[in-house]
């Protein structure tokens, strides 16, 4: 006991002892592992291959990046998952907000844990299962085809819109969240105040909820933005012929591991370039 | 000539099983400081929540110039409120939020800035107008709110308990540039406040609020020294209220009275020089309140009952008063200071 007490005490009176006990594990995990493999990946997208044995040689080069920049393919491809994302989280942040909007401000107060709840319980459920699940709905003769079919339409079958359909599907969740917060906290006097001075309610939400909300929506956009650049797995199984840059790094690894490593240092780079513009909105402060 | 700015008829408010508001009958008039005082949850600001229109009252109506607006939206009256909380519009500069009323109701831009700016001088912010509100004191957020709720000269502003987040000295301060500034731009001010020195200090009539009824209206002077019930007496100012027994043999008749401590004159003995239309009551002090500037003497009576004494420390200081504890003295004050309080209904 008084071990104990003499520990604890001794642990009280020097905070920098106590911090650095409880932060080196952590560090180590992210200085040796996370900061370590993003290195390797950044190192090694410089070195080439022996085009015959397909082994990694060790040598200097910027070959890699300057086939990513001329090859129309790499090009496409890249402005491809770009476009993708950016569609994703478009389309995430269309159908987050008034949803956000009802389970945060419209629906009954006791009701809103269960539709938060509710709005979470995809996330329970395991990814393929989820995607499989819209690979059958996208099929042919599938429940999209069923449903469209008494207005003349069919569903859109396999192929790029049905993985932009499915990754918003997938990251919904993540902007729902933020926005449904962001519009819970939202001060009620702050609406009957902008009320009070002459505005209607199209007004208030222009001026008002919108600005005030905006940091959220961009907050959710970050996880819907990088994890629909990062996905490789939902193209591959309802994208049809589809191609984006986790395929392109995915069918590199065997054969050319430097130009998969130049591959996947894209997607990096764009999220830092993304998340320094989102910083500007104020995201990173209501993650 | 003197209008009614405000008129309120048997205004009532429930919210579901809870009456917040049980009937008020109220006539505002024109340019007037009019002050709502009551404990929290005596319905003042439920009233002025439904003046504003945030809150759609269950009964009765409410006139705004003569004209009812009972059914009508917030921005749809002539009324601007200032928030206990100021209610600033945090993505906003100062500038911009004191434009706000003026932009939503599409005056010209240049005109919205000069005006904008003119407010924030009349509160004493000029050059504050590009900061945010969170980069200003309490002190100076009130003063945003003020402008913002001035700048559109509403015929009515209601402020709810504006003051209630300031330290004292800045309260104090405040109530006076307050009063002030309601005289030079002459609207009226309808003011929620549980403060009663608040009340008595800023304004010209007060209305004295109790489980959503009201109990009396007057001013400040009629409030203080005729209560009309023994909730007034006790709400506004210190409660001293001589009742039952104790009323009939000090008073002579019985009922509940009020008699105001500042009133009450504290005597070293018993011995009692009988002054002519004088009251008087012997006890022993059973308590002494060291106030800096007064004292207060917590004095049982013979008669039975309490009463609170106030004597300013003309030449006494803390050492002298502190003598006065357990021993007996003798109550005395004019008999037109003793105000019979009728019972509730």
């Amino acid at each position: 006991m008084s071990l104990l007490n003499r520990t604890a005490g001794a642990l009280y009176r020097r905070p920098r002892l106590r911090l650095s006990l409880l932060l080196t594990a952590p560090l180590l995990w992210l200085a040796v592992l996370y900061l370590g493999s993003l290195s390797v990946l950044f190192v090694s997208a410089f070195w080439t291959t022996n085009s015959f044995t397909s082994e990694v040689v060790k040598v200097w080069s910027t070959d890699n990046f300057h086939e990513l920049f001329t090859v129309p393919v790499y090009r496409q491809v890249i402005l491809r998952s770009i476009g993708v994302a950016l569609s994703v989280t478009v389309l995430c942040a269309v159908i987050a907000f008034p949803l956000a909007f009802y389970t945060a401000r419209v629906a009954k107060p006791s009701r809103r844990p269960l539709l938060v709840v509710a709005i979470l319980t995809p996330l329970w459920a395991s990814y393929l299962v989820k995607v499989y699940a819209w690979r059958l709905i996208l099929s042919q003769g599938g429940l999209a085809d069923w449903m469209l079919k008494p207005f003349g339409l069919s569903g859109p079958g396999f192929g790029l819109p049905a993985a932009v359909l499915t990754l918003t599907y997938l990251w919904l969740p993540y902007m729902v969240l933020p926005i449904h917060t962001a519009l819970e906290q939202l001060p009620a006097n702050l609406l009957d105040a902008s009320a009070d001075l002459g505005a209607r309610a199209g007004r208030t939400f222009r001026s008002v909820v919108l600005p005030m909300v905006l940091p959220s929506v961009a907050a959710g956009s970050i996880f819907t933005f990088s994890l629909s650049l990062g996905d490789y797995i939902t193209v591959q199984i309802v994208g049809g012929k589809t191609q984006l840059i986790g395929n392109l790094v995915y069918s590199n690894i065997e054969l050319n591991l430097p130009m998969a490593a130049a591959l996947g240092t894209v997607p990096v780079v764009v999220i830092v370039v993304y998340l320094l513009a989102m910083r500007r909105t104020g995201a990173l402060s209501s993650l | 000539m003197e209008g009614i700015a405000i008129r309120l008829r048997d205004l009532r408010k429930s919210f579901g099983e809870t009456t917040a508001v049980a009937g008020v009958d109220l006539e505002i008039r024109d340019g007037e400081f009019f002050s709502m005082l009551g404990p929290s949850g005596s319905g003042k600001t439920t009233v002025l929540r439904m003046i504003a229109g945030f809150e759609s009252p269950t009964g009765g109506t409410i006139e705004l110039a003569g004209q009812d607006v009972t059914g009508l939206a917030p921005f749809e009256r002539d009324v601007h409120t200032v928030f206990q909380d100021y209610a600033l519009f945090p993505h906003m500069t100062v500038e911009q939020n004191v434009a706000y009323g003026l932009k939503v109701r599409k005056v010209p831009k240049s005109e919205r800035l000069v005006r904008a700016r003119t407010a924030l001088a009349e509160v004493r912010l000029e050059g504050y107008g590009t900061r945010r509100p969170a980069q200003l004191s309490g002190g100076q957020r009130q003063r945003v709110a003020l402008a913002r709720a001035l700048v559109g000269r509403p015929s009515v502003l209601l402020l709810d308990e504006p003051l209630g987040a300031l330290d004292l000295k800045l309260r104090e301060q405040m109530q006076v540039e307050l009063k002030a500034l309601q005289r030079e731009v002459g609207i009226t001010f309808v003011f929620v406040t549980h403060d009663q020195e608040e009340a008595l200090t800023m304004s010209d009539r007060i209305a004295v609020f109790n489980q959503g009824r009201i109990e009396q209206i007057g001013t400040p002077a009629e409030v203080y020294e005729r209560p009309a019930t023994p909730f007034v007496a006790s709400f506004v100012g210190t409660s001293n209220l001589l009742a039952g027994e104790s009323a009939q043999r000090i008073v002579g008749t019985a009922g509940t009275y009020s008699i105001r401590p500042e009133k009450i004159r504290v005597l070293k003995d018993s011995a009692g020089t009988d002054e002519p239309d004088h009251e008087s009551a012997a006890g022993t002090v059973a308590e002494v309140v060291y106030l800096g500037d007064s004292t207060r003497f917590l004095v049982d009576l013979d008669a039975g009952g309490q009463l609170t004494a106030l004597q300013q420390n003309l030449e006494t200081s803390a050492e002298d008063v502190a003598a006065y504890r357990g021993s007996r003295v003798l109550l005395q004050w004019h008999r037109r200071h003793t105000v019979h309080v009728p019972d509730p209904r």
